[in-house]
């Protein structure tokens, strides 16, 4: 009872507020980087150097009105937030956070579940939180957050092909699609499949900037040209979930290229320096994940945007050919050294 | 017993979605549906033990195929009443007849194959299949039994794929 009910419960509910609290924190994280790198401040007021904005922020758009335009399809407007959320936060019930740890007598895994097509799970999750997106931008009936959304879904689509073939190539190396049995192939291996696969893991992280819509490739957020994208129309709480689903996403893309190619909770070079196993697992995954997400802000503050066509052209004519190459080769050579 | 609840909960909300997708007049509404459909069948998936067929269900049908029903409908003006045909009764002539065939067909296949235990995955496996594992089982059959089926299905795709782009771009 204690074991199959209320463990996971447990599990699913730290989990959730972890990432919830996690996102919030990014946002602030994001906003003093940002700063940083401007030679600014950025946030001071609220808290010793501002850490408590994010708290600000919530109560703030929390008691902001909530507008919901006149003429909007308003079942549609008020389901594309939720739906844009929704698969943004179940993703995390199959990511391996750490391994095994022994806890007031019980072992413990430090993974919601572990279900044999784990990598297949999130993809297709991913996949259906595009609809909050296009659907936001539909029922705004509102012309920017239109081609807003056709942009963001046209870019999601184009950009989802050569993600999904880089993970086909990792699951050759793996032989799984268990999250934690791709973890358990590296520490097997010795070596972790960002050094065995450098193309797939480049696509990965390139086309996971374009998929949560983060700059280089926020056109479907360009404020120059669309006033604000596809979520113009969403005020107040609403547009806070719009907000939280992308940090979410953000979480979530290095989360799974920690765990694909970093090797999730392994501590670097185990093999010949064994006394990093000292630090507990899943403070290297969340310092892995950490890596990938200050990379996320340093690409924001350095880059600038993309052309729409410019954009269409990389993913698929370069990432696109680059993925499938990638993914012959490492047929070849699986079948050579077989 | 608690497989049966889940089956005809299951069955039920498949139904009443579908029932919906054709009835409602918003076209985006009723394309809606047919995702809110797609994601129960991929549950009765589940319930069966196909957990690969489940995420493939989610990841071609409702996040795939569904986004560029919902392209097509956003982009094409579906405002403007259809055109009427010139005998309304046309319509439904052929639509009970087809319903009816349709009915006649599963209602034969129904009785000539009663008995028969179900060909599932798990004694089909108990036989033939070396590999365990549900995207390995799924990968075996692909290439061994139905290697001729699928090369046929990947030759259609191509087709369809050539098709569009000729049909895109004349100027080739």
């Amino acid at each position: 009872m204690i074991d199959s009910f209320v463990i996971p419960l447990l599990k699913v509910v730290i989990v959730l507020n972890a990432t919830l609290v996690g996102v919030t924190y990014m946002v602030l994280l994001e906003r003093k980087v940002i700063a940083w790198a401007q030679s600014r401040l950025g946030p001071m007021r609220v808290g010793p150097y501002g850490v408590l904005q994010p708290i600000a922020d919530a109560v703030k758009l929390m008691l902001k009105e909530d507008i919901t335009p006149t003429r909007a399809d308003k079942w549609v407007f008020t389901a594309a937030p939720i739906i844009s959320m929704v698969p943004a936060l179940i993703v995390y019930a199959v990511i391996p956070f750490g391994d095994k740890v022994h806890l007031f007598g019980r072992d413990i895994s430090l993974y919601i579940t572990d279900i044999n097509v784990g990598l297949l799970y999130i993809v297709s999750v991913a996949s259906v939180g595009v609809y909050g997106i296009i659907l936001a931008g539909y029922s705004s009936n509102s012309k920017f957050p239109l081609l807003a959304s056709l942009r963001a879904s046209a870019q999601l689509i184009s950009y989802e092909v050569a993600v999904t073939l880089t993970l086909v190539s990792v699951i050759m190396m793996a032989g799984t699609l268990s999250m934690v049995g791709i973890v358990r192939a590296q520490e097997a291996g010795h070596v972790w499949f960002g050094f065995l696969q450098p193309f797939a893991f480049a696509i990965f992280f390139i086309g996971g900037l374009a998929e949560t819509n983060r700059a280089p490739f926020d056109l479907p957020e360009a404020e120059q040209e669309l006033t604000g994208g596809f979520h113009t129309e969403y005020s107040g709480m609403r547009f806070a979930l719009f907000f939280l689903a992308e940090y979410a996403n953000m979480i979530v893309v290095s989360s799974v290229a920690t765990t694909l190619f970093l090797g999730g909770w392994l501590a670097p070079f185990s093999h010949w320096l064994p006394f990093l196993n000292i630090v507990p697992g899943w403070i290297w995954f969340l310092i892995k994940s950490f890596v990938f997400l200050y990379i996320f802000i340093w690409v924001r503050a350095t880059l600038p945007r993309y052309r729409y066509d410019q954009l269409m052209n990389i993913g698929w004519k370069v990432l696109i050919p680059l993925a499938i190459i990638n993914l012959v080769v490492t047929g070849i050579i699986k079948v050579l050294l077989h | 017993m608690a497989e049966s609840i889940a089956f005809y909960t299951l069955a039920a909300f498949i139904l009443g979605f579908a029932v919906l997708v054709v009835t409602t007049k918003d076209t985006v509404h009723s394309v809606l549906f047919l995702v809110l459909d797609f994601l129960f069948v991929a549950a009765l998936y589940v319930l069966l033990g196909a957990q690969f067929l489940a995420a493939i269900q989610i990841l071609v049908y409702a996040g795939g195929i569904v986004v560029l029903y919902l392209f097509v409908v956003m982009l094409v003006n579906l405002k403007r009443p259809a055109e009427e045909y010139h005998d309304p009764r046309r319509r439904t002539v052929l639509g009970v007849g087809l319903s009816v065939a349709v009915l006649a067909e599963l209602g034969l296949i129904a009785y000539w194959s009663r008995g028969n235990a179900a060909p599932t995955l798990a004694n089909a496996a108990a036989t033939a299949i070396p590999v365990t594992g549900n995207t390995e089982q799924v990968g075996w059959l692909l290439y061994t039994s139905y290697l001729i089926p699928f090369e046929i299905a990947s030759m259609l795709l191509l087709v369809a794929m050539i098709g569009a782009i000729v049909l895109a771009k004349r100027e080739l």
